[in-house]
């Protein structure tokens, strides 16, 4: 549910990032408001990834500012913050959902382990609580509690995107990044783990920046969608108006699925 | 916010004024499709304005505009939301969104995005966020689906492998179950039996006197007949422009 009444959480200002002379991304500007889900979609190459590590503090912008809403000092620019305070922000309020599951988990420890960590980076000591919640969102992300034990090596892409999952929601952040959650998975299983990622983000009015290829997954989870081509947003609307009312020549073949995104 | 260009009636919920709205396709050599052309009217409280026009002539195109499902190029279409007047032409994101939620409600031909949950669930879910609890809100779904003739037996189902007609009258029994002030129906009847049609109308019958403010598209005369108070023909506004 987006409230109206609140401020932006995020505000994303003329950034641009380039590697060398290479253009990441290019001037991109948007805001995001508390529960609102935006959807980035582009070809291969279009500066989605780039734009995402930077938004999400894990690459500073050659130009621009990223500014979050921080719960007790308001907005504050999040590459002028200290480097404690972003990974504190990255470990709390923020949660990033890799395309890799190696990339957000920590391979070499238990499923539990992997969501009680987080909580503990955030100074929970009490071993049974711990479990407790652990056990709690393993069961919300529709684990086998079986597996609690488990190394993720050991599960499915499925599930290790579930844990992924798991693991960023236990801090209750008001912010997640989510980098192709569902590519490389059967169809089946993508469509099972779109249903809970969509469950989970508007029940608990988190926002989200997602970045995909699939239209079909904008279509279904976000509000607003932006289009992006060489490293520039070329259209950016409501999610229903982009894909129903394409404006820019390259929206509308890509919407027309003349071209393999 | 934006206020009326003129001055506003205290019954009135929509006020479009000079709309337009064309197409470009731009991978077919640019071709310009011009639909509307400087489209005003307005809808009171209590109304259901029949949009009437030839095939092809604009009426889902104008109430897609309403919707801000399409984009309008020129124009402003005022809609009345929290009693304050809002200009969905340049609206911000976020504004749209709340308006669709608590203000615009919607029923398209066909049901686009089926989440894989349940029909009950799927009528209940939106409820819960509007001041209904948990039971209200499972009980509200109930009666609508019921009032629809949804068989029992369907309602923990996903709409996905529903028939065409199911389909529609779960879409119709999501917007109904809540109390939007306007109402944007776009051939809410087209794929139902007479019986379901009945009921359909007697939905739109009882909004509208409720003061609920009704656009829609109604391809059969008796439907048209039983709901609408207005006609405004699609066609003549674009030849008078
Ligand atoms: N998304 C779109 N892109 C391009 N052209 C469109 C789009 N939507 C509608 N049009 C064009 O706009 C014109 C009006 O179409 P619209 O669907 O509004 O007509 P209508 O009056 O509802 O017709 P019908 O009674 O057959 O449903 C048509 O020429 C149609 O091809
Ligand atoms: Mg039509």
């Amino acid at each position: 549910m987006i409230d109206r009444d609140m401020a932006p959480l995020l505000q994303v200002s003329d950034l641009s990032r380039h590697y060398g002379g290479q253009v990441g991304c290019e001037d991109v500007s948007f805001e995001l408001y508390p529960g609102e889900v935006l959807g980035v979609v582009g070809e291969s190459g279009s500066g989605k990834t780039t734009l995402l590590k930077c938004i999400a503090g894990l690459l500073p912008p050659s130009a621009g500012t990223v500014s979050f809403d921080t719960r007790v000092d308001g907005p504050r620019d999040i590459y002028a913050m200290s480097e404690p305070e972003r990974r504190m922000l990255m470990r709390t309020d923020w949660g990033i959902v890799f395309q890799n599951p190696r990339e957000g988990l920590r391979m070499n420890v238990s499923a539990g382990a992997n969501v009680g960590e987080r909580l503990m980076a955030v100074g929970a000591r009490n071993y049974g609580e711990i479990r407790g919640n652990a056990v709690d969102w393993l069961t919300k992300v529709e684990m086998d509690l079986g597996r609690i034990d488990h190394l993720p090596e050991t599960f499915s892409g499925g599930m290790q995107q579930r844990l992924q999952i798991a693991r960023n929601l236990v801090t209750q952040p008001r912010l997640v990044f989510m980098d192709e959650p569902t590519s490389g998975l059967d169809v089946s299983v993508q469509a099972r783990l779109l249903d809970l990622i969509r469950g989970l983000v508007r029940q608990l009015g988190i926002a989200c920046v997602v970045v995909t290829h699939d239209l079909g997954v904008v279509r279904l989870l976000s509000h607003r969608l932006m289009v992006m081509r060489g490293g520039r947003v070329v259209e950016h609307g409501l999610t229903d108006q982009v894909l129903d009312d394409p404006q820019h020549p390259y929206t509308q073949l890509l919407v027309s699925s003349i071209l393999p995104v | 916010m934006t206020q009326p260009s003129q001055t506003s009636d205290v019954e009135e919920m929509i006020q479009v004024e000079g709309l337009s709205k064309g197409f470009t396709l731009h991978n077919q050599g640019g071709i310009r499709i011009p639909v509307l052309e400087n489209v005003s009217f307005t809808v009171k409280r209590g109304e259901c304005v029949v949009l009437a026009g030839a095939s092809g002539s604009g009426k889902s195109t104008l109430l897609r505009s309403i919707h801000a499902n399409y984009l309008a190029e020129a124009g402003s279409i005022l809609v009345r939301h929290d009693e304050t007047w809002v200009d969905l032409v340049g609206a911000p994101p976020h504004l749209v969104l709340d308006i669709r939620e608590r203000t615009l409600g919607h029923v398209s031909q066909f049901l686009r995005v089926i989440p894989r949950i349940g029909a009950l669930d799927l009528v209940a879910q939106p409820l819960l966020t509007r001041g209904f609890d948990e039971t209200a809100a499972q009980r509200r779904a109930e009666e609508m689906l019921e009032r629809l003739a949804i068989p029992r037996a369907l309602w923990a189902l996903p709409p996905a492998t529903f028939s065409g007609g199911e389909q529609q009258r779960v879409n119709i029994a999501m917007t109904f179950a809540r109390d939007y002030p306007i109402l944007l129906l776009d051939e809410p009847t087209a794929s139902l039996d007479a019986g379901n049609r009945q009921a359909v109308i007697d939905l739109i019958v009882e909004a509208r006197d409720r003061g609920v403010a009704i656009v829609g598209i109604f391809h059969d005369a008796f439907v048209r007949d039983a709901v609408g108070t207005r006609t405004y023909t699609v066609d003549s506004a674009r030849k008078a422009a």
